[in-house]
């Protein structure tokens, strides 16, 4: 046990991992409205996390309820691993036109990108598996940001007499019909990261009118 | 390096004026920069005297109201729908803000960044005059421009005091016509089908020769002067006046006085020679000076668009202010008011089947629920809703319900797009579980009526004030007497209804202080609804329905019906409908006050006389849970 903790020392970490650690040295606790959200989606070639890669990452950020256009992050990674299956989901080729970056320079990209901001993904745990698949495969520790899940949420905006008849799994797409959230851009990452923001807001301001807007309860 | 976001920005940008005059490549570099803006209900986006923003907005969902305040006023100038630009004060000068925005509904708006915006349009002088025109007229849309290039036309409004006076008319676009070779007969039909008063008679080329309207048929056809299938050319009066698009209503009203006549072409160069583009009606000024609830109620019948619907429910808002100014007694209000809000929903239905791809595949029954239902609503409150189809076979039945569900989701959204908030606990007809067959229904009532739990009580304080708004009656009849039957066979429902109807907390405390709320955001407020209302509505519901009586549901008429039935009880029930009547008119002008349901009341707000009566109130509501006790033997009960 001792001598896994020393296994790696602080020093083997890279520059860029210190850098994403330090930010999460004496944070306080803020409140809802100054915290900074990042809403983020991957595009996979599947669902299993440790022989599927991620092949495109999206990202929006937001303090309050506005979101800035030009400070939203799209980044498309080059893999070797490749699945013609989900090709027709999220329209990502092997070799397409977009400009792509390599796994180790789209971590550092996204480690910067996110900081501590508190994240946010629909079925979060997915992408944060992928992800901190990710991380592992490069040497580097798990995230250590906070998660909120939209499924989750949305299943404790539900009014009471409803919960009962709730079903286990609500699809983005089931969100934007039940939240009336247009459907731009759906299964490109950036787009369902924007999405994803809109839905959270929305639930959001259900939950804030009826006075349960409290920390414990949006972090699952 | 790509970003998906701006690309989609860009093209919703490219469907509306000024940016269909920007290249591709100039509004993705607009795009880029945008903030989107998420506003719930009520949100403010800038407040008069704010200085200016960096950015001005355009609305991508929902609607935006623009309002002119000062320290008691709040009037609504204008409200902007998808598409329309607003805040553009800071494009033009460099001061605050004179009026404020907030989120009509929920919405979603983009932000343009004024530098950016300016960089890439430097050049185009085009787009500033478009802008500062829009600026200007502070009431425009674009889809007033039917052709492109038409909405530079140099038109500025007169600034006057007067608005009303100096607005533009409104006329009705794409009027219905006939051609000069129709008879007479058929161009009646025409105007029965679209319920007009009037029709134009154009020749080939779309130019207005004659008008006719409802008093030529009476005086030259129903007189016998002219057989029916005479040609309308024989009929119709001759030439007709025209004028320009973009006229006021006072000029619009003073040329109808000039020549005597109800009604103006509007043609495309402002004379004869042109093609028709509209009519503008005598009842079309009266609609927009007046406020009168027969005009607003034929401006309901006619409304096109939930927008129209949403201006004349306002207007039902303002005369709703003017009536209780002038005092009016609130039963009239109340009977004046349910009769617009039900209007605006069967027009809403209306509409929604328009729009819907076939006919409804059965009869169905549209039903208002709660204080809708009860046609006690007088301010916008939550739209509570559901609906009844007629029973289908079994194979049938999941796409007769995908039918009403979606029929339900467009009347829904279009009331809440005129001001009626969507039901927090989703009791709408949208929703599955209460948009179902007769025989579905039936089970639901005499489950909830046999085998009641805390889940039915509470639904049924909404679901048993039901009232039928559009569709099909006999549904609904057969509805309500299947649910008296049941009640015969059990009284323990009444216990349970009973017991919620002296549940609801006093609204004194010990020392005959109003008892108001501990925390919260409305600490400190009285809670007229849930203290002193509810008790009212809940006792009036259980009572009416232990007495087996129907089509009673106005609360305050229930207590007046249960007086003529009970002599020996009647001066408790006479002041308990009495004692409704006053605590809506408080909760009524509280809403008015603050723009919003009248709930909660701040008593410093109120002057001593009115606390007074406020506790007059309180006596009979004390007195009825006392007579439910016993009547429903609860002392052993709760």
């Amino acid at each position: 046990m001792i001598l896994k903790w020393f296994r790696k020392s602080k020093k083997d970490y890279p520059n860029f991992w210190m850098d994403y650690i330090s930010h999460f040295k004496n944070v306080e606790k803020s409140l809802i409205e100054n915290t900074r959200f990042v809403a983020f989606d991957t595009e996979t070639t599947g669902f299993d996390k440790k022989n599927d890669r991620i092949l495109s990452i999206g990202a929006v950020t937001f303090v309050g309820k506005s979101i800035h256009v030009n400070n939203s992050l799209e980044l498309y990674l080059e893999q070797e691993v490749f699945n013609p299956e989900t090709v027709k989901i999220h329209g990502l080729m092997k070799k397409g036109s977009l400009q792509k970056v390599t796994e180790l320079e789209a971590i550092k990209i996204f480690l910067a990108y996110i900081k501590n901001a508190v994240l946010i993904a629909h079925h979060a745990n997915f992408d944060k598996n992928m992800i901190n698949e990710m991380l592992l495969r490069h040497g580097l520790g798990k995230l250590k940001n906070k998660f909120i899940d939209t499924g989750y949420l949305f299943n404790q905006s539900k009014h009471v007499i409803y919960r009962e008849n709730l079903k286990d799994h609500y699809s983005l797409d089931d969100l934007c019909k039940e939240l009336n959230v247009p459907k731009v851009d759906r299964h490109t990452a950036n787009g369902d990261a924007l999405i994803t923001a809109i839905v959270f807001l929305k639930i959001l301001s259900r939950l804030d009118k009826r006075k349960k807007l409290q920390w414990d309860y949006l972090l699952s | 390096m790509k970003n998906s976001i701006a690309e989609r920005i860009a093209d919703f940008l490219q469907g509306y004026p000024p940016f269909n005059m920007l290249s591709h490549r100039a509004l993705l570099q607009i795009a880029t920069e945008v903030t989107i803006t998420y506003l719930e209900k009520g949100d403010t986006i800038f407040k008069k005297d704010d200085i200016e923003h960096d950015n001005f907005y355009i609305v991508r969902d929902g609607a935006i109201n623009l309002y002119y305040s000062s320290d008691d006023v709040k009037e609504i100038t204008n409200i902007h729908d998808i598409g329309d630009v607003f805040g553009l004060r800071p494009l033009i000068t460099k001061e605050p803000y004179k009026l404020t925005a907030t989120a009509n509904e929920e919405s979603i708006v983009y932000g343009i960044p004024i530098t950016v915006f300016q960089s890439v349009t430097d050049y185009n002088t085009q787009i500033h005059k478009y802008l500062i025109t829009a600026f200007a007229s502070n009431a425009f849309d674009p889809y007033t421009a039917e052709e492109a290039g038409e909405i530079f036309g140099d038109y500025l409004p007169n600034k006057s005091q007067d608005m009303a006076n100096f607005q533009t008319a409104n006329y009705t676009r794409s009027p219905i016509t006939c051609s000069m070779e129709s008879s007479l007969k058929k161009a009646a039909k025409k105007m029965s089908d679209h319920k007009i008063g009037c029709i134009v008679v154009v020749d080939d080329t779309k130019k207005p020769v004659g008008i006719i309207t409802n008093s030529d048929i009476k005086n030259k056809i129903a007189t016998g002067l002219f057989p029916i299938e005479t040609p309308v050319t024989n009929i119709m009066s001759s030439p007709v006046m025209t004028s320009k698009k973009g006229l006021t209503i006072a000029d619009g009203q003073l040329q109808m006085i000039k020549h005597s006549i109800g009604h103006l072409c509007i043609t495309k160069d402002g004379t004869v020679n042109s093609k028709l583009i509209g009519v503008l009606t005598h009842h079309d000024v009266l609609v927009t000076l007046g406020n009168s609830p027969t005009v607003i109620l034929k401006e309901i019948n006619r409304a096109k668009r939930t927008k129209k619907l949403r201006a004349a429910r306002l207007k039902g808002n303002s005369l709703l202010k003017s009536y209780i100014e002038q005092n009016i007694p609130l039963s009239h209000i109340i009977n004046i008011i349910s009769q617009i809000n039900d209007a605006v929903i069967i027009r809403a239905v209306e509409l929604a089947l328009k729009k819907m791809p076939t006919e409804p595949p059965v009869a169905f029954s549209w039903l208002a629920l709660g204080s809708q239902g009860r046609k006690e609503q007088l301010l916008f409150t939550d739209q509570d809703n559901a609906l009844v189809f007629e029973d289908v076979p079994e194979n049938r039945y999941a796409e007769t319900q995908a039918y009403f569900l979606e029929l339900a989701k467009l009347v829904t959204t279009s009331l809440n797009k005129i001001g009626f908030e969507y039901c927090e606990a989703d009791m709408m007809a949208n929703n599955p579980e209460w948009c179902k067959s007769l025989t579905e229904w039936k089970t639901q009532f005499k489950n909830w009526i046999l085998k009641p739990d805390e889940k039915a009580v509470l639904l049924s304080s909404i679901f048993f004030d039901y009232n039928l708004v559009y569709g099909n009656e006999s549904l609904v009849n057969d509805l309500t007497d299947t649910i008296f039957t049941t009640l015969e066979k059990t009284n323990l429902f009444y216990k349970f209804l009973g017991r919620e109807a002296i549940k609801s907390p006093s609204p004194l405390g010990f020392f005959k202080q109003f008892l108001v709320e501990q925390n919260g955001d409305k600490k400190e407020l009285f809670n007229i609804k849930s203290r002193a209302l509810m008790t009212l509505i809940d006792a009036a519901r259980l009572l009416i329905l232990s007495k087996q009586i129907k089509g009673v549901n106005n609360t305050y008429k229930r207590f007046e019906k249960l007086a003529e039935l009970e002599p020996n009880n009647k001066e408790l029930y006479e002041s308990c409908s009495y004692a409704f009547k006053a605590l809506s008119k408080f909760k009524t002008k509280q809403g008015l006050l603050r723009n919003n349901s009248g709930k909660f009341i701040d008593l410093k707000t109120l002057t001593k006389e009115e606390k007074l009566k406020l506790r007059r109130c309180f006596k009979p509501i004390h007195e009825i849970q006392e007579i439910l006790k016993i009547r429903f033997d609860l002392k052993n009960f709760a």
